[in-house]
């Protein structure tokens, strides 16, 4: 199960953070802390696995994958594989980026609900329920539709 | 006007999805991203929290604005800061009517609050009324939240619509839904223990979303039971297969691979089912062996599915030409540039050498590159690796190498975990006792306190009893290296405590036994470490009695005793210390060197830490002198509890304890318990009660007392948790414990049974051979790391092992004589042993031709196809194995109606026969070929797998879900 999804950039701010155990704040502030300084240690060219056992108690495996400002950074225990998680990374991204076309940090801080949105629709009570980019972009869609109804509604009422 | 411009504004943002967000609260973020320092990121959150706080109070606030707060709260929150004043709002934010609000408050609640939290109760109900909700997002919102915030005692109050949610027409729903019930299980299990079938049912659905879904339930429910799934094991493979032949909607393909994600979960389910279990193993063989065939190397995500395949192969029951593809894909993963897939080469290694440890052989290079790889992860990968193929041939190099690594590394965590490793392969392995001694030293010095204390305390009865062979002259050999090479350590700085009371034990009972050194360095060296960590006082009882311990052995040895001054003010100093024990050491210290040295010899006995102490509870020799008294006029004894003023004595705290009450007593008068007295002489009674230590157990102590008597036989020794194995550990040491290693040594049977990787093998193992031929001829030219690697693995290729051996023998330890030849004679015996044990290869060979052709019918496609070939009716009374496992297929369904209509099973049969290619036989088909039209081909997609996995008539959930 994944145990936590976090994004963050390269100067440790936190763009999303997201646990699928309940920690009480000050612990998630210290976990992700700590991920932050072992990321920054690891030089360019490994692998893009870590040990987390340290930081987030036995049976915990962390993968990252760093684009351009971000770290994107999920937390899970073995029942996963690695390299699987790493393709799923590549999945949120990929998905992120229909969604936002081209999207860069900024649209992770501005759109801070619809980002987890996206995520709730792949994973789910930390079980990874949609793995396909284009079924979580439908699902995505159809909220974001339903959004805009009310505005349209509003808007030919004002007009009118 | 102005509010038509917001409008507008909405409305673009709202194109780009809805989520709208206003002006300030893009100024809050862009500030806090411009923060210059910390301090500065936290004074613009307390500004804003204080905003909010005022804010979010007042009345009638609009919903959008409100819900803009929300978010707000939600983003301090990620900060790290305390945002609970906020809470509530966002509980009321659940109740609203509009969805985008609605689900705000429920994306705000379930990132606040726990199961726990005491404002669940407000949302319970709004959750039962969203689940009941006509638009289905909303459903999914509410959903969404279940999983985060029922817990168990709610759990009630919305199972019944979950459950029904389980059969809602939207896709969406039902994945959320089977999750939702998934998260009741792991909460609570007996909740929805009546409710398990649902979860193979939903493995039927017609959406691949919903399948792939239910794995993840399935996966843990498996976990828990294998037995009671093995039925579906059919069901999976047949799913698998499916998959591999890309019968799932494109929309699951990712990279070009078909849905591998499925793949990867189904495969993790296939090595649950068939571990051990030869009869589902062989059903599983030949869709395993698709799937290495089809994935390919290229992508990251081909790689993870391969990587789950070997895991697969590892655990199901062993199969030849499947551990010969994953041994192929290992090495290439072993020579790939990428770190990632040394990373997983290295731990797919890790698993396959448990079944084949020959492979092992192959990869040495690689394996000692990975070693030696900058990356941390890749290096402590790879040392797991080497702690499951350690043995006695090359625990020294394994365990030098750990040590080694241990002292580079700061994390005290990982720390302590190699170190535990360490003292584990040494205590199992050692190939001599100095070797062992010295290895524990190393790790003591440098992880010290973060070992165990009972290793410290091992490492002494080690030292004291030896190992357990009647030499005394190797034991004793054994001791003086000890006290030589603590003597030396001593010097080094800041050591740790419990590695300084294993050394102060150890000095003071061996450090004069063989006279090489006298008592006044000894005990200078003691005095020292008194000083040095005066603020240990488990260190400083520990060096006294030491000292005590050197005292009598000179006085009972008939020498002089010259007490040095630094000794004599630290036992001064230690007569007026606070520590009641510390105290006390230092009175019986002063008291021993008082005595004659017949009485010391009778209570310090030389060397006799090992020996069982009888305790004389009777006090039987005082009788004469009692009877003495007695004669003389004294008065005789009366036992406490026969004396009658001494009954109130002894109640005295009862009673007190009860004044309190002031009422009469009504029960009778507790039987008075005759108080313990220490009826021991004062000056041997041992104050070990009141050490202040953890672990209060001094080896030495206990021929003085009662209390904790040390274990002197193995089965005593076993309660501790890290047991060394002493009883003729001799024997066992020097000899490979786990002998399928050896049998690698056999390298014809090698070149049969392991085909493909033959051809990479022998250049290793014959660049080895020549390392070691050269090293014959002309010592010390050979490649560092290829030494390595003959140490390493050396223990496999047999006709080098004996130079090897004898070398490293030579190396490590002082007498080498009569150790190298300990080794070589064990390794003949293990060769002897381990040569008819070779024979299981033959055992294992099920998948071979042979095998498999006794047994056709349990092939799942075949069964498949000969199920398309018959008619239903036929199909009842078709082979035996389908037969006999049918009726397991079939009690999924027994609690549904039957309700089959005629039409719809022809329809069936012929979208089934349509879609399973040229295996079926032809028939009329019905609907058109495999197009592109994804609905269409979803639809047989389902149908087919659902023949698949339900190779049978009866089925009638599967006409409901498909026709409505």
């Amino acid at each position: 199960m994944i145990k936590a999804v976090m994004v963050m950039n390269t100067q440790g701010k936190t763009r999303l953070a997201k646990f699928y155990e309940y920690l009480p704040v000050e612990k998630q502030q210290e976990l992700i802390r700590g991920i932050f300084a072992v990321l920054c240690s690891r030089a360019e060219n490994v692998s893009n696995f870590i040990d987390a056992e340290s930081i987030f108690g036995p049976d915990s495996r962390l993968v990252y994958k760093h684009f351009a400002t971000l770290y994107f950074v999920f937390v899970f225990d073995s029942s996963e594989n690695e390299l699987a998680v790493l393709d799923l990374i590549q999945v949120f991204v990929e998905t992120l980026d229909k969604c936002f076309q081209n999207v860069c940090e900024l649209d992770i801080v501005f759109n801070y609900s619809k980002v987890h949105t996206i995520l709730d629709e792949m994973i789910f009570g930390g079980q990874v329920v949609e793995t396909s980019s284009s079924e979580i972009m439908k699902a995505v869609e159809e909220i974001s539709k339903s959004f805009l109804y009310p505005f349209l509604l509003c808007l030919s009422k004002k007009t009118c | 006007m102005e509010q038509l411009r917001t409008f507008g504004r909405e409305l673009a943002m709202g194109s780009q999805g809805g989520f709208y967000q206003s002006k300030e609260f893009l100024d809050l973020v862009k500030s806090i991203g411009e923060a210059r320092s910390k301090a500065e990121e936290d004074r613009i959150v307390v500004n804003e929290i204080d905003t909010l706080k005022r804010r979010i109070a007042e009345p009638d606030i609009p919903k959008r604005k409100m819900k803009e707060y929300i978010i707000r709260l939600v983003y301090i929150e990620m900060l790290g800061h305390d945002a609970s004043f906020g809470y509530i709002h966002a509980v009321k934010m659940t109740h609203d009517d509009s969805l985008l609000v609605k689900r705000t408050g429920y994306l705000a609640v379930t990132l606040f609050l726990n199961e726990e939290h005491d404002l669940i109760i407000l949302i319970v109900n709004t959750i039962q009324k969203d689940l009941k909700s006509d638009n289905y997002l909303v459903v999914c919102a509410a959903l969404n939240a279940v999983c985060k915030l029922i817990n168990e005692e709610t759990i009630p109050a919305v199972l019944p619509q979950v459950v029904e949610l389980l059969a809602h027409p939207k896709e969406a729903v039902r994945k959320k839904a089977i999750m939702a019930l998934h998260c009741f299980y792991q909460k609570s299990p007996s909740s929805v223990s009546h409710l398990i079938s649902n979860f193979r049912k939903r493995l039927c659905d017609n959406d691949p979303g919903v399948m792939g879904a239910t794995l993840c339930p399935l996966f843990d429910l498996i976990t828990r039971d294998v037995n009671s799934y093995k039925d579906l094991v059919i069901s999976f493979v047949s799913i698998l297969k499916q998959v591999t032949e890309r019968r799932l909607s494109k929309a699951y393909d990712y990279h070009q691979m078909p849905a591998p994600f499925i793949q990867i979960k189904l495969l993790k389910i296939l090595a649950l089912l068939g571990s051990g279990d030869k009869q589902a193993s062989e059903n599983m063989y030949t869709v395993v062996g698709d799937v290495f065939r089809k994935c390919d190397f290229s992508s990251n995500i081909g790689n993870a599915v391969l990587y789950e395949c070997i895991c697969c192969v590892s655990s199901i029951y062993p199969n030849p030409k499947l551990l010969d593809s994953a041994a192929d894909i290992i090495s290439r993963f072993l020579k790939s540039d990428s770190h990632n897939l040394k990373y997983m080469g290295i731990d797919a290694l890790g698993r396959l050498i448990k079944i084949s440890p020959e492979i092992a052989e192959q990869h040495q290079l690689a394996v000692i590159d990975c070693l030696e790889d900058p990356d941390d992860t890749l290096k402590r990968k790879t040392f797991e690796l080497l702690y499951k193929m350690t043995k006695s041939t090359n625990v020294e190099v394994i365990v030098d190498r750990m040590i080694d690594y241990m002292i580079s590394i700061n994390d005290n965590h990982y720390k302590t975990e190699i170190a535990s490793r360490c003292v584990e392969l040494a205590e199992q392995f050692a190939p001599s006792n100095q070797w062992f001694i010295q290895a524990m030293n190393k790790v003591f010095e440098h992880t010290g306190d973060l070992v165990n204390i009972k290793v410290a305390h091992n490492l002494m009865r080690l030292i004291a009893e030896g190992f357990g062979e009647d030499d005394d002259n190797a034991d004793s050999k054994l001791r003086s290296s000890a006290v030589e090479s603590y003597l030396r350590i001593l010097g080094e700085p800041k050591l740790p405590s419990g590695f300084l009371q294993v050394i102060c034990w150890v000095l003071g009972e061996y450090g004069t036994a063989d006279g090489m050194f006298c008592a006044s360095d000894i005990t200078g060296k003691l005095c020292d470490v008194a000083e040095a960590y005066s603020s240990d006082d488990t260190v400083k009882a520990y060096a006294v009695t030491a000292l005590m311990k050197i005292y009598a052995f000179e006085i009972a040895a008939g020498r002089e005793v010259d007490m040095l001054t630094e000794c004599q003010s630290l036992m001064e100093e230690l007569l007026a210390s606070h520590s009641t024990d510390l105290q006390q050491r230092a009175y019986e210290l002063q008291g021993v060197i008082g005595l004659d040295a017949h009485a010391v010899e009778f209570i310090m006995p030389s060397d006799a830490s090992c020996e069982d102490i009888e305790v004389d509870k009777d006090l039987s020799f005082l009788d004469g002198y009692i009877q003495e008294a007695i004669e003389k006029g004294a008065q005789p004894y009366i036992p406490e509890s026969e004396r009658p003023g001494v009954l109130n004595m002894g109640n005295f705290r009862n009673q007190d304890h009860h004044e309190s009450s002031h009422g009469l007593r009504f029960e009778a008068y507790e039987l008075p318990k005759p108080a313990v007295q220490p009826r021991i002489p004062r000056a041997l009674l041992p104050s070990t009660e009141i050490v202040p230590v953890p672990e209060p157990v001094y080896p030495r102590e206990t021929y003085q007392t009662p209390v904790t008597p040390i274990p002197s036989n193995p089965s005593d020794a076993g309660s501790a948790e890290l047991k060394l194995r002493l009883d003729g550990v001799q024997k066992k040491w020097g000899r490979p414990t786990y002998t399928p290693e050896t049998s690698t040594s056999n390298s014809t049977s090698q070149k049969t049974v392991n085909g493909a990787a033959q051809v990479d093998g022998p250049s290793t193992v014959n660049s080895t051979r020549e390392t070691y031929a050269s090293r014959k001829l002309q010592v010390e030219i050979s490649h560092e790391k290829q030494k390595l690697a003959a140490s390493l693995f050396g223990g496999s290729s047999k006709p080098e092992k004996r130079p090897a051996t004898g070398h490293k023998v030579s190396k490590a330890s002082s007498h080498m004589l009569e150790k190298s030849h300990v080794p070589n004679s064990s390794m003949e015996v293990a060769s002897e042993k381990t040569a008819p044990a070779q024979t299981p290869p033959d055992l294992l060979d099920l998948g071979e031709p042979t095998s498999t052709s006794t047994a056709p019918s349990l092939d799942p496609f075949k069964q498949l196809e000969v199920l398309l070939d018959a008619t239903q009716d036929a199909s009842a009374a078709n082979s035996a194995t389908s037969a006999s496992r049918s009726p397991d297929v079939m009690a999924l369904y027994a609690d549904t109606p039957v309700g089959i209509h005629n039409k719809d099973e022809a329809d069936l049969l012929s979208g089934m026969s349509n879609m399973s290619g040229a295996t079926a036989r032809p028939q009329p088909t019905k609907g058109s070929s495999k197009g592109p039209n994804p609905k269409d081909s979803l639809e047989k997609d389902s149908l087919v797998r659902q023949m698949g996995v339900k190779p049978s008539s009866q089925n009638p959930n599967l006409f409901k879900d498909l026709l409505g």
